[in-house]
């Protein structure tokens, strides 16, 4: 099947403004704030395996919430919804950050093995300690301020095995609950950054569709504020 | 050099070029060439004098038109010793030249160029790091005349290239520079809420300038005119705003803006007070210019007052560079439309 979306080729629609919509975590949020200032949520709710969701003024484009910053910063989307640790971690994608949507809260932070010291008998004896992350680049940029030297290790998929058998002394990860660090004996020792949703938008449709980005704008701060 | 393995297994050689570099084959290149003969017959058309100058420049030369160097990727000795780089952009290269050859010329010397320049940028980003620009510089005509004929250059510029649909940004580099030192904004602090504006990171902007004390009043006027974009009108909207610095500011913008309406050139022109560039020699007025068939921007300029006086020659200068490449594709998406419609 084959959806025909206007101008959906390289280059920018003139139709409908394209808004990016992360799946996962904070698609149910993400939706319900849509729906707050009007715009109809229900194709993309109904468990469809479509990408594109057009709409009479907006199109919804659903992707993976890392790759929000990447389409909107090509203007492949003009706005788009993603977490604060995507942009923390993508901090070099030209982006305009319009809106902290409040949703979605989390937290970034360092944590190491429960009651165990090796964290910081890592930095006195060895000099550095070994952190996994999925966020290779916030925890680089946070050890750094902090004036720590550390030996960064990217993994890809759950953190929370790397000190548990030995690949590195602590984490850097996104933490809702807390019950995922309780459930393998690790415990928080930093917090990093709190990360919500954020409304973000392309440099030129900023610009060039300012009246619609600034109404979807006044419109969802409505809903926050409430 | 890095050769991909197993490339010396198949009988093909593949060599690989640094990232962010890029052959051009005959088909582009023809239109490339075509482009570029367009936007010369342009400047040229508007008594524009096109000049070369060395892609390497010696790197002190380079720090001196703009402070912030970090942008020119490639820097390297010479058998002397000497530090080499590539240059960033045309404009300090030209400031170089006038005030070397050009010290005591007739005003205004105008000048264009098409030449690559080089910048660390990530590559696969849309943006390589050799990349071809074609831009004018307009030294010795002061605001606002001056900047007005360089934004009616720019637009037959883009008219030429086939860009119907450009919008030009027009802003002002010294407006929030001088309200935050209004309000008593200074040194780190300001410099960390210049980069969030400059970034438009609003969600951050609103927590440095909290953090600055200032009161809720101020910080909501940052955050206001880095929003206020569109016609003269948004000029009004920021007067009622308040504040020594929004007054200079929009009666600058306002007399350049009535400039641009008496040469007929205002219509594509989008004030834009939460405009601010990067590169650190512009005072005053600046530009973007987008079109609507590209996520990025097609290219920049504005004043640099103070820049030729860096290099000895104390005189007012205006101008801007179009991304040759950007332009192409933007040209390119412009057609196909054109076609379909």
């Amino acid at each position: 099947m084959s959806v025909e979306v206007a101008g959906m080729g390289r280059a920018k629609a003139d139709g409908p403004l394209k808004l990016a919509v992360p799946r996962g975590a904070l698609l149910e949020g993400t939706l319900d704030a849509l729906d707050a200032v009007g715009i109809d949520t229900a194709a993309a709710r109904g468990g469809s395996r479509s990408l594109i969701f057009p709409g009479e003024a907006i199109t919804l484009v659903t992707m993976r919430p890392s790759d929000v910053p990447t389409y909107v910063e090509a203007g492949a989307a003009d706005v788009g919804i993603t977490g604060k640790d995507v942009l923390l971690e993508q901090a070099d994608r030209m982006v305009y950050e319009l809106l902290d949507l409040g949703f979605g809260r989390c937290r970034m932070v360092l944590a190491g093995r429960q009651g165990d010291e090796r964290l910081g008998e890592a930095e006195r004896r060895l000099g550095m300690m070994r952190i996994a992350t999925k966020y290779p680049r916030v925890a680089e940029r946070y050890f750094e301020a902090t004036g720590r030297q550390v030996e960064v290790i990217e993994v890809k998929g759950s953190v929370e095995l790397a000190p548990l058998i030995g690949l590195a002394d602590g984490i850097v990860d996104l933490v809702a609950t807390g019950r995922t660090l309780e459930e393998n004996d690790l415990e928080e020792r930093q917090e990093i950054a709190v990360c919500t949703a954020r409304f973000v938008a392309n440099r030129v449709a900023h610009k060039l569709r300012s009246k619609e980005v600034d109404e979807l704008t006044a419109k969802l701060r409505e809903g926050v504020a409430q | 050099m890095r050769r991909f393995a197993g490339a010396a297994k198949s009988a093909k050689m593949i060599y690989p070029i640094p990232p962010g570099t890029r052959d051009v084959l005959p088909d582009e290149m023809r239109e490339l060439r075509r482009l570029h003969l367009a936007l010369i017959e342009v400047f040229e058309g508007r008594g524009y004098g096109e000049v070369a100058t060395p892609a390497i420049e010696y790197d002190e030369v380079l720090a001196r038109g703009d402070g912030r160097t970090a942008d020119s990727a490639y820097r390297f000795f010479d058998e002397r010793g000497d530090l080499l780089a590539l240059r960033p952009d045309m404009t300090v290269p030209i400031a170089r030249l006038v005030a070397t050859r050009y010290a005591n010329a007739e005003l205004p010397l105008r000048l264009c160029y098409l030449a690559n320049a080089f910048r660390a940028v990530r590559p696969q980003r849309g943006q390589m790091r050799e990349f071809a620009q074609a831009g004018v510089e307009l030294i010795g005509a002061p605001a606002p005349q001056g900047t007005a004929e360089v934004v009616e250059v720019l637009e037959a510029a883009l008219d030429a290239a086939g860009l119907d649909r450009a919008v030009i940004g027009l802003g002002d580099a010294d407006l929030h520079r001088q309200l935050l030192t209004e309000f008593g904004v200074e040194g780190e602090v300001r410099n960390s809420v210049l980069e969030r504006l400059a970034m438009h990171d609003l969600v951050g902007l609103e927590v440095e300038l909290s953090e600055a004390g200032i009161g809720e009043e101020r910080c909501a006027t940052c955050v206001a005119l880095s929003q206020l974009r569109g016609g003269s009108e948004v000029l009004e909207q920021a007067r009622a705003l308040g504040g020594a610095a929004v007054e200079r500011a929009t009666a600058r913008l306002g007399e350049t803006f009535e400039a641009l309406q008496a040469r007929g050139a205002a219509d594509r022109v989008q004030i834009d007070l939460g405009l601010l560039r990067h590169l650190g020699y512009y005072s005053g007025a600046i530009l973007e210019v987008y079109d609507p068939a590209l996520g990025y921007v097609l290219g920049g300029g504005g004043r640099y007052d103070g820049l030729l006086k860096r290099f000895g020659v104390d005189l007012p200068a205006a101008g801007f560079a179009l991304y040759l490449e950007r332009v192409h594709v933007a040209q390119m998406e412009e057609e196909s439309r054109r076609e379909d419609s």
